[in-house]
C-alpha cells in the first residue's frame, strides 16, 4: 500500500515460488491493475463478501459477480468467498498480513471456505525481519491488530493433515504488479 | 554394559525370565507388611505396571504421531541457515524480559488500560479462576468458548466455571476431543496425540449418537467437529484464548495457531478474554521475529503456523450478532481483559537453576525429541499439567517437587531436546536439579559447591538405594575388577538377580557388566608410548572402557601411535556422568573438580584429551561448565575430543591413512551413534572416516538406543528402555539381514544392541586398530 511503486521483483519471484513449493496457495496470479477484474472474477464461488481495497484505481466497480461489503452474520455463514486486501506478503514465508479493521477483514478473511487475497506487488518483501520492521512502522501508526496468515487453516488434531477447519480451505493469491 | 569373554546365550534377553514374575504389578501378598527395601521394589513395580499400561494403550499413537512431528521439526529447521543464530537471539530475548519482568508487567498494564481495556495479576489458580468467573458475571455471560491454553489446564479453569454453572467449551478440535473423553492432555501442543483417529471415531459415536457412525476417516470427524464447535462458537457470550506472547509497549498478543478457531474465538463473541503466564511478556512487537521464525518450526515442523495473530485488543474489527443474522456490522464496543498469572512464576524467576524454564515457549520439541516420551507419552511422561523434559521445570515451580518428582525419571539426559530447544534451555540440567532435590527430600541444595568449588561430604541419607547404586558405580567397578571373575560369577547367579531386583531395583533380565580383572589402566601403565612423538594425548581411561572394555582402549592406543601420537593414559577417575545421572550433583561435583585437577597439568603440558566414551565427552565439552570456574571448565571443553574426531583431525592434517586397515570385501556397516554424541554433532567424524576407508556406512536415526547409561537396567524402566530399543531394533534388523555388521559407540548403546541381537558390536575405533 506505499505511495511509491517499487517492486522488489526478486522478492515477489520468491514470493510466488514459495507458495508453490510449500502448497500454500490454490493458485497465485499475477495481473495489472487493468486486468484485475477478470484476473479476480474468475477466482470467485458465490455468494462473495469482501472488505473493501485499498490501492489506488482498483475496485469491484467492473467484476461480475455480486459482491456483498460489510456483510452481515448471515452473509458470513453464506459466503463461499470472501475477499480481502493484505498489508503485506512475505517472499521466504508465503505469508500475507491481513488486518483488523472496521470493515470487517478479519470476518471476511476467516469465515468464507475461499479466501481471495490481494497484494501489491510494492508490499512484498523479502524475509520476516523486513516484515517485523514494517510491521513494528504500522504499529506505530495505529494498526496494531494483523494476522500473518499461511496457507489455508488446518489440523492434524483427528489423525491426518485436514485443510479446512475453522479457517478458509483455499487460498488464492492475486498479486498487482503495478500497485 | 556390554560383557567380554564367554558368553552364555541363554542369559540374554528372553522375556521369560523367572525373575520377571515377581514384579508381577497385582503384588505379592505380605509385601506391604516387609519393610524398606520392599516398599522401594512395590513402588517400582507400580511404576513399571502404569507405564507397561500406558505403552500398551497409547503407545502406538503417541509414537506415530510425536515421531511425524519430529521428522517434520528436522525438515523445517533444515529449510533456514540461521537456526542457531535465531535461537541466541531469542533467548537473549527472553533472558532480558524475564530479568525486567516486573517492569514489564508494569508497562503492559499501562498500555492494556490505555487500549480500554483491562488487566489482573492473578497470584495462583484460584485467584485467577474466581477473577475469571467475575468477569463472566460482569458481563452476564453464561457461555464461554476457549481456543487452547495450557495455563488454563495448570488452572483448572473450565472446572472451577463449571462448577459455578457457567458453560465452557473448548473449540481447539484436540483440547474439544479431550474435554469430551474428560481426560488431560498428553502433549503441550497436541493434548489428544494418544488417540487414534478410530478412537476418536469411537468416542464420538457413544457421545454423539449419529445417525451414521463415524469409521476414522480424519475429514469426516474433522468437518464435524467444526461444525458442532462452530455453532458454539456463535452461541458464546465471552471468548477466551491463551497468549503465545505478549508484548508490553503496546498492549498486544500474539497467538500461534493451525485452526483457526483461535481466530474465531477472540473475535466473535463481543468480548476476549486472554489468560497466559506472566513470563510470556516481552517488550515490543519487534523482539517477536525470530520467535515467529522459530516456533512453527520446532513446535508442530512448519515453517510457519498458519497462523500468527498479532492482536491488540479490543480491536477494531465490527462487532457481530450471530443470533440476529441479519444485523449489519455494528462499530466498537469490544471488551478486553487480559489475565496474567504467577502461580508460582515470579518464586521461579529468583530460583537460578529452575528460571530458564521461564524462557520455554512451550512448543513441544522437547516433547517429541524424546525417546522415552515417543513410547509412553505424556500421561506417562508428564506431572499434573506439564508434560516432556521441560515439564519437570514447570510442575516443579508450578505445582512441587511431588508432582516432578512422579516422572522426572524418564529424563536420562540423553540430551536430544536441547538443539530443538527454540530458545537453548539446558533441559537435561533442570532435570537433574530436581532429580538432585528430590533426593534432598525437597531440601534445596544452595548449590554454592558450583561456584565456590566447595564440596559437601555426601549426598542426603535419604536417596533411594538405586540412585545411589548407580551413581557410585566406580566404587562398584573397582570392588568388581579386583575380584574377578569371581563377582561375575556371583552376581550372575539367580539368587543374587532376583536380590538385586528386590533390593536395589536392578532389573534382573539385564545381563550385568563382566568386571575385568586386567584393567585398561593396568594394560596401558606397563607399556611405553612411542617416542619422540611430534604429538602428545592423554587417552582418558573412562569407567566403561577401564573396567569392562579394555579391548576399545587397547585399540585406540594403536591407532593413535600408528598415526605418529604419543599417548598416556592417566590415574584418573570416574568423570562424574554416573552420579550426575543420578541427580547427585555434589558427588559429580566432586569427581569433576578431581578430574580436572589430574588433567589440567597435562592439558597445560600441550597434550590433547581424547575420550572414547561419548557420555564422558559430553560432560568434559557441556556439562563440567556446571560444576568447574568458567575458566577451567573451557580449558579442558577446547582440549577435549572424542576418539574418532581427533583421529580425523589427524588424518586431515597429514596422517598416514595408509596405517589403517582398509575395508574388505565385508565392509558392510550400521552405525548408530550416542546420543551425547550426536548432539555436540560428533556423528559425522566417524561415518567420514569409515566411509573414506572404503566401508560402506549406514546409520540409525532413533534419537536414542534406550538405554540411556543405568536407565535400561532399572526395575521400573525396564520395559520402557526395551520399547524404546524396539525402534532401533526394527531399523537393524534389516541391515543386518543384508549383511550389515552393527557398530556403536557408547558403552549402553553397545549393551542395548547385545541385548536386542545377542552380539556385542564393537567401538568404531576397534575397525581402524592395525593390530
Amino acid at each position: 500500500m506505499s505511495l511509491e511503486v517499487s517492486p522488489d521483483t526478486e522478492a515477489i519471484a520468491a514470493f510466488e515460488s514459495t507458495l508453490e513449493k510449500r502448497d500454500l496457495a490454490a493458485s497465485v496470479t499475477i495481473t495489472s491493475a487493468a486486468e484485475f477484474s477478470d484476473a479476480l472474477s474468475d477466482l470467485l464461488d458465490p455468494p462473495v463478501v469482501a472488505a473493501a481495497l485499498p490501492f489506488e484505481g482498483i475496485s469491484y466497480e467492473d467484476v461480475d459477480n455480486e459482491i456483498t461489503l460489510s456483510p452481515d452474520p448471515a452473509d458470513l455463514d453464506a459466503a463461499r468467498t470472501g475477499i480481502t486486501a493484505a498489508g503485506l506478503g512475505v517472499a521466504d514465508y508465503g505469508t500475507v498480513t491481513i488486518r483488523s479493521t472496521p470493515g470487517g477483514e478479519e470476518f471476511v478473511s476467516l469465515y468464507p471456505e475461499r479466501h481471495v487475497v490481494v497484494v501489491a506487488a510494492s508490499d512484498i518483501v523479502p524475509d520476516m525481519p523486513t516484515a517485523f520492521d514494517r510491521l513494528a512502522e504500522e504499529f506505530e501508526a495505529g494498526h496494531t491488530s494483523q494476522i500473518l496468515a499461511t496457507g489455508p487453516s488446518a489440523t492434524g488434531d483427528m489423525g491426518g493433515i485436514v485443510k479446512g477447519v475453522h479457517g478458509p480451505q483455499e487460498v488464492h493469491i492475486i498479486v498487482l504488479e503495478d500497485c | 554394559m556390554a560383557s567380554e569373554g564367554p558368553r552364555d546365550s541363554s542369559k540374554h534377553p528372553n522375556y521369560s525370565n523367572p525373575a520377571v514374575e515377581e514384579t508381577d504389578p497385582e503384588g505379592e501378598p505380605g509385601a506391604a507388611a516387609e519393610a524398606g527395601p520392599a516398599d522401594g521394589a512395590r513402588s517400582r513395580r507400580e511404576k513399571a505396571a502404569a507405564l507397561r499400561h500406558l505403552m500398551a494403550t497409547e503407545g502406538e499413537t503417541v509414537g506415530k504421531n510425536t515421531r511425524g512431528f519430529n521428522e517434520s521439526t528436522e525438515e523445517a529447521i533444515s529449510h533456514i541457515s540461521n537456526y542457531e543464530d535465531l535461537r541466541d537471539r531469542t533467548r537473549a530475548i527472553k533472558k532480558e524480559a524475564i530479568a525486567e519482568l516486573p517492569d514489564l508487567i508494569d508497562r503492559v498494564t499501562e498500555a492494556v488500560e490505555a487500549n480500554g481495556g483491562s488487566v489482573y495479576v492473578a497470584e495462583d489458580a484460584v485467584d485467577a479462576n474466581s477473577h475469571i468467573a467475575s468477569l463472566m458475571n460482569e458481563h452476564s455471560a453464561e457461555k464461554m468458548v476457549k481456543s487452547k491454553s495450557m495455563t488454563t489446564e495448570e488452572l483448572e479453569l473450565n472446572a472451577a466455571l463449571e462448577k459455578e454453572d457457567f458453560d465452557v467449551v473448548e473449540t481447539d478440535l484436540g483440547e474439544w476431543v479431550i474435554q469430551i473423553a474428560e481426560e488431560a492432555p498428553s502433549h503441550l501442543i497436541g493434548p489428544a496425540i494418544h488417540k487414534s483417529p478410530e478412537e476418536i471415531a469411537t468416542l464420538f459415536n457413544e457421545h454423539f449418537e449419529p445417525a451414521e457412525p463415524f469409521t476414522g476417516d480424519p475429514n469426516e470427524l474433522t468437518r464435524f467437529a467444526r461444525d458442532k464447535v462452530g455453532e458454539h462458537i456463535q452461541d458464546a457470550d465471552i471468548g477466551l484464548t491463551g497468549a503465545n506472547f505478549v508484548m508490553a509497549e503496546s498492549g498486544s498478543i500474539a497467538l500461534v495457531t493451525n485452526e483457526g478457531n483461535a481466530r474465531k474465538t477472540a473475535i466473535t463473541p463481543p468480548t476476549h478474554v486472554a489468560v497466559t503466564g506472566v513470563e510470556k511478556l516481552l517488550p515490543s512487537v519487534r523482539e517477536l521475529a525470530p520467535f515467529v521464525e522459530l516456533i512453527g518450526r520446532t513446535g508442530t515442523g512448519q515453517d510457519i503456523t498458519s497462523y500468527v495473530s498479532l492482536l491488540t485488543p479490543p480491536t477494531d474489527s465490527p462487532v457481530l450478532d450471530f443470533e440476529a443474522p441479519d444485523e449489519p456490522m455494528a462499530e466498537g464496543d469490544r471488551d478486553f481483559h487480559l489475565v496474567l498469572v504467577d502461580n508460582g512464576r515470579l518464586a521461579m524467576r529468583e530460583d537460578d537453576q529452575l528460571r530458564e524454564t521461564l524462557y520455554c515457549i512451550r512448543c513441544g520439541a522437547c516433547n517429541n525429541s524424546c525417546a522415552n516420551f515417543q513410547s509412553v507419552g505424556g500421561h506417562g511422561f508428564g506431572g499434573e499439567t506439564y508434560t516432556g523434559g521441560i515439564g519437570t521445570g514447570w510442575e516443579a515451580g508450578i505445582e512441587g517437587l511431588d508432582s516432578a518428582g512422579e516422572f522426572n525419571d524418564l529424563c536420562t539426559g540423553c540430551s536430544r531436546c536441547v538443539n530443538k530447544c527454540p530458545v537453548k534451555i539446558d533441559i537435561p540440567w533442570i532435570n537433574t536439579v530436581v532429580r538432585d532435590r528430590v533426593n534432598r527430600g525437597g531440601e534445596e541444595s544452595d548449590y554454592s559447591f558450583l561456584v565456590e568449588g566447595l564440596t559437601p561430604d555426601s549426598e542426603p541419607r535419604g536417596i533411594d538405594v538405586q540412585k545411589r547404586l548407580f551413581g557410585n558405580i566406580e566404587s562398584l567397578a573397582k570392588l568388581g575388577s579386583v575380584t574377578a571373575p569371581l563377582s561375575n560369577w556371583l552376581t550372575g547367579t539367580r539368587p543374587a538377580r532376583a536380590l538385586l531386583d528386590r533390593a536395589l531395583g536392578v532389573d534382573a533380565r539385564r545381563e550385568l557388566p563382566q568386571w575385568r580383572r586386567e584393567t585398561f589402566r593396568d594394560w596401558a601403565s606397563g607399556r611405553e608410548s612411542i617416542s619422540e612423538a611430534e604429538r602428545e594425548v592423554v587417552l582418558y581411561p573412562d569407567l566403561y572402557t577401564n573396567y569392562v572394555l579394555p579391548e576399545r582402549g587397547k585399540a585406540a592406543v594403536r591407532v593413535l601411535e600408528a598415526l605418529g601420537v604419543g599417548v598416556t593414559v592417566p590415574e584418573v577417575g570416574e568423570s562424574g556422568r554416573a552420579p550426575l545421572s543420578q541427580g547427585m550433583i555434589a558427588t559429580a561435583d566432586r569427581k569433576a573438580s578431581a578430574v580436572y585437577a589430574n588433567l589440567a597439568e597435562h592439558v597445560d603440558a600441550g597434550r590433547d584429551v581424547v575420550v572414547i566414551e561419548p557420555s564422558d565427552l559430553a560432560m568434559f565439552r557441556n556439562d563440567y561448565e556446571k560444576l568447574l570456574p568458567e575458566k577451567s571448565f573451557e580449558r579442558l571443553r577446547d582440549s577435549s575430543y572424542e576418539v574418532m574426531e581427533y583421529v580425523y583431525g589427524l588424518l586431515e592434517n597429514g596422517a598416514d591413512r595408509e596405517a589403517l586397515p582398509k575395508a574388505n570385501g565385508t565392509g558392510k556397516l550400521a552405525y548408530h551413534s550416542h546420543c551425547q554424541q550426536r548432539t555436540l554433532g560428533l556423528e559425522p567424524y566417524t561415518t567420514t572416516i569409515l566411509s573414506d576407508l572404503g566401508y560402506d556406512v549406514t546409520t540409525s536415526d532413533v534419537e536414542c538406543c534406550g538405554m540411556a547409561g543405568s536407565f535400561g537396567y532399572k526395575s521400573e524402566y525396564y520395559e520402557v528402555s526395551m520399547d524404546v530399543g524396539r525402534q532401533l531394533k526394527d531399523q537393524f534388523e534389516a541391515e543386518r539381514a543384508d549383511g550389515r555388521t552393527l557398530v556403536a559407540s557408547g558403552t549402553s548403546c553397545g549393551d542395548q544392541l547385545e541385548a536386542l541381537f545377542g552380539d556385542a558390536p564393537p567401538h568404531p575405533i576397534e575397525l581402524l586398530d592395525p593390530r
